[in-house]
């Protein structure tokens, strides 16, 4: 082996090390008993490993309930999505209509909009009509996905034409077509973009933070600052077995399934 | 035709308007807000012209913001592009001899990008602290000074873009090595043959020409998302201590949805809105002039 390579090889683990640290680290404390977290004989594992974090945390906090609030909110937010944007998305690919044109331009201008820019006056909209504070204050801004119209527009462009006419020659309706047409046949498409969508708002914490106070409500990320800020600092342990319960859960689908993970969350470099 | 267009409307319609209602309209809002002094809950607003601006551009703590939020982008932006095509150059050149093993550090790299970023600035925060955190027993071990990472005013900021640089690399990694891949052999060999043998000038020759949409599209990304850093400082510092680390979405944040001073508020979205869309016409500016040789 040239030593070029070697060299290379030495630096990249060096570096994926320090990329592992902090997980290493969160898991480790996780799994350390109290006396081994406050002691100034910092060791990077374990010496006695104990599940009792986690059963601390799945037992006597609410941490199940914010996986279960992440479940609902992330489930919620892509199902209608889909159910709105793949009909759409079909229209825009392969129907005529007056204003397509107009509306193709404006889902890429709606990519150039950030999600907080919208933050403000959609909290005062809520705020009007007694929505914050409710499952649907934290599911509804996100129905509107220019990101996702504008993929699926892409990917069922690439469906031949004569491929749908031959669905309306037998009697298909258009809604039909996007759904048992355009859909199975742009699946990878929909799933990349499902894995973006399902990380994004897992992961999110900032329209959480505005939309809601009531910790029955809040979401992962929302949560673990819930418990973070009650515990006073004594219940680190609990606090990482919390942390590592909620990242698991990516972190699994990540692993089982790199290729699509890495394509659906690459993408997102096309939006603001 | 009017059956045609009703199921248009079926199709498009609903999306259409959510894309309105949810993106549209609360944009053209946000900058009326944005000149006038609404707070929360109140019944009226006046008009104030560009008093929120002035307050944004002209006090200190709105220009300590921005301040911060540039610093942060300074030390994130570039690291995190570097490091990226570090990463990939060097998984690059031992796949073909080390395949799995070029896979697995990969695989590592990225998870940052997937993991809950919230969860891990409370493991950061844990291996960050003072007394029982790994780094400072690891730098006391070292005979070094232990460091208050997230409570010194001169370093939280840093601690924090450090933070951003760990999140970023994997992405940015992802991206090279997309374009890396593309990169035709007989570039190479063409090279060869006109004298640049060796790695440097390859790379100098070949591969960083090549490289230049990719690198323009990683830049872009990563200075968009250092712009709007906001989970590791509402996780981690409140913007704190002293607003040492308080950054522009973080205000935005604290002015609206803690003081509900919707107007100032809105102002500062504004401004932040400006610079990404800055960016993108960057980036569109330069698209349309030199960095493609295909």
């Amino acid at each position: 082996m040239r030593p070029g390579t070697i060299l290379s090889f030495g630096l990249v683990s060096l570096g994926a090390a320090m990329v592992l640290l902090p997980f290493v680290w969160m898991v480790s404390v996780s799994l350390k008993p109290h006396n081994e977290i406050f002691t100034p004989e910092v060791t990077l594992l374990p010496q006695q490993p104990t599940l009792a974090n986690y059963w601390q945390a799945l037992t006597e906090t609410d941490i199940p309930l914010y996986l279960l609030n992440g479940v609902i909110v992330t489930g919620g937010i892509l199902l209608l999505q889909l159910l709105i944007t793949v009909p759409c998305a079909y229209a825009l690919a392969h129907r005529r209509f007056p204003g397509r044109a107009l509306l193709f331009g404006a889902v890429i201008a709606a990519l150039l909009v950030p999600f907080h820019v919208t933050a403000i006056p959609i909290f005062l909209a809520f705020s009007q009509v007694g929505l914050l504070n409710t499952y649907a204050a934290l599911i509804l801004p996100f129905i509107a996905t220019a990101f996702g119209l504008f993929l699926l527009r892409q990917a069922f462009a690439q469906i031949p034409a004569q491929l749908i006419d031959a669905a309306r020659v037998d009697g298909m309706s258009e809604m039909g077509i996007a759904w048992r047409v355009a859909f199975p046949l742009g699946l990878p498409t929909v799933i990349a973009f499902s894995i973006f969508s399902v990380t994004a708002h897992w992961n999110d914490l900032f329209w959480p933070l505005v939309a809601t106070t009531s910790p029955e409500l809040a979401t992962p990320p929302r949560g673990i600052l819930f418990f973070r800020d009650e515990e006073s600092g004594d219940d680190i342990g609990p606090l990482m077995a919390g942390a590592t319960l909620i990242t698991a859960p990516l972190i699994i689908g990540f692993l089982l399934a790199q290729r699509r993970f890495t394509q659906g969350l690459a993408g997102a470099g096309l939006k603001r | 035709m009017i059956r045609r267009l009703a199921t248009d409307l079926l199709l498009a319609g609903p999306a259409a308007l959510a894309v309105v209602l949810f993106i549209f309209l609360p944009v053209a809002v946000v900058f009326v807000l944005a000149f006038t002094d609404y707070l929360v809950g109140a019944p009226t607003a006046e008009w104030v012209g560009l008093e929120n601006f002035e307050e944004l551009f002209g006090s200190r703590l709105g220009r300590n913001a921005l301040i911060n939020t540039l610093i942060y982008s300074a030390v994130v932006i570039p690291s995190s592009v570097i490091l990226g095509l570090l990463v990939a150059l060097g998984l690059h050149g031992i796949t073909k001899r080390m395949p799995r093993v070029s896979a697995v550090l990969r695989t590592v790299y990225f998870l940052p990008v997937a993991a809950t970023l919230v969860a891990m600035a409370v493991a950061w925060q844990m291996l960050m602290h003072p007394s029982l955190g790994l780094l400072n027993h690891w730098i006391a071990a070292l005979g070094l000074t232990p460091q208050q990472w997230l409570t010194d005013r001169g370093l939280v900021l840093y601690s924090l873009a450090a933070i951003g640089i760990w999140q970023g690399v994997g992405y940015n990694m992802v991206l090279f090595l997309a374009g890396l891949s593309a990169i035709q052999p007989t570039l190479y060999d063409a090279a060869t043959i006109d004298g640049a043998e060796h790695g440097w000038s390859r790379f100098w020759c070949v591969t960083w020409p090549m490289l230049g949409p990719t690198t323009l599209f990683v830049v872009i990304v990563t200075a968009a998302n250092a712009f709007r850093v906001f989970e590791t400082v509402a996780t981690m510092t409140d913007g704190g201590p002293a607003f040492a680390s308080d950054t522009i979405v973080y205000a935005l944040y604290r002015e609206g949805f803690v003081y509900f001073k919707a107007g100032y508020a809105s102002a500062i979205t504004v401004v932040f809105f400006a610079a990404l869309l800055l960016l993108t016409a960057l980036q569109i500016a330069l698209v349309e002039r030199k960095v493609h040789y295909r």
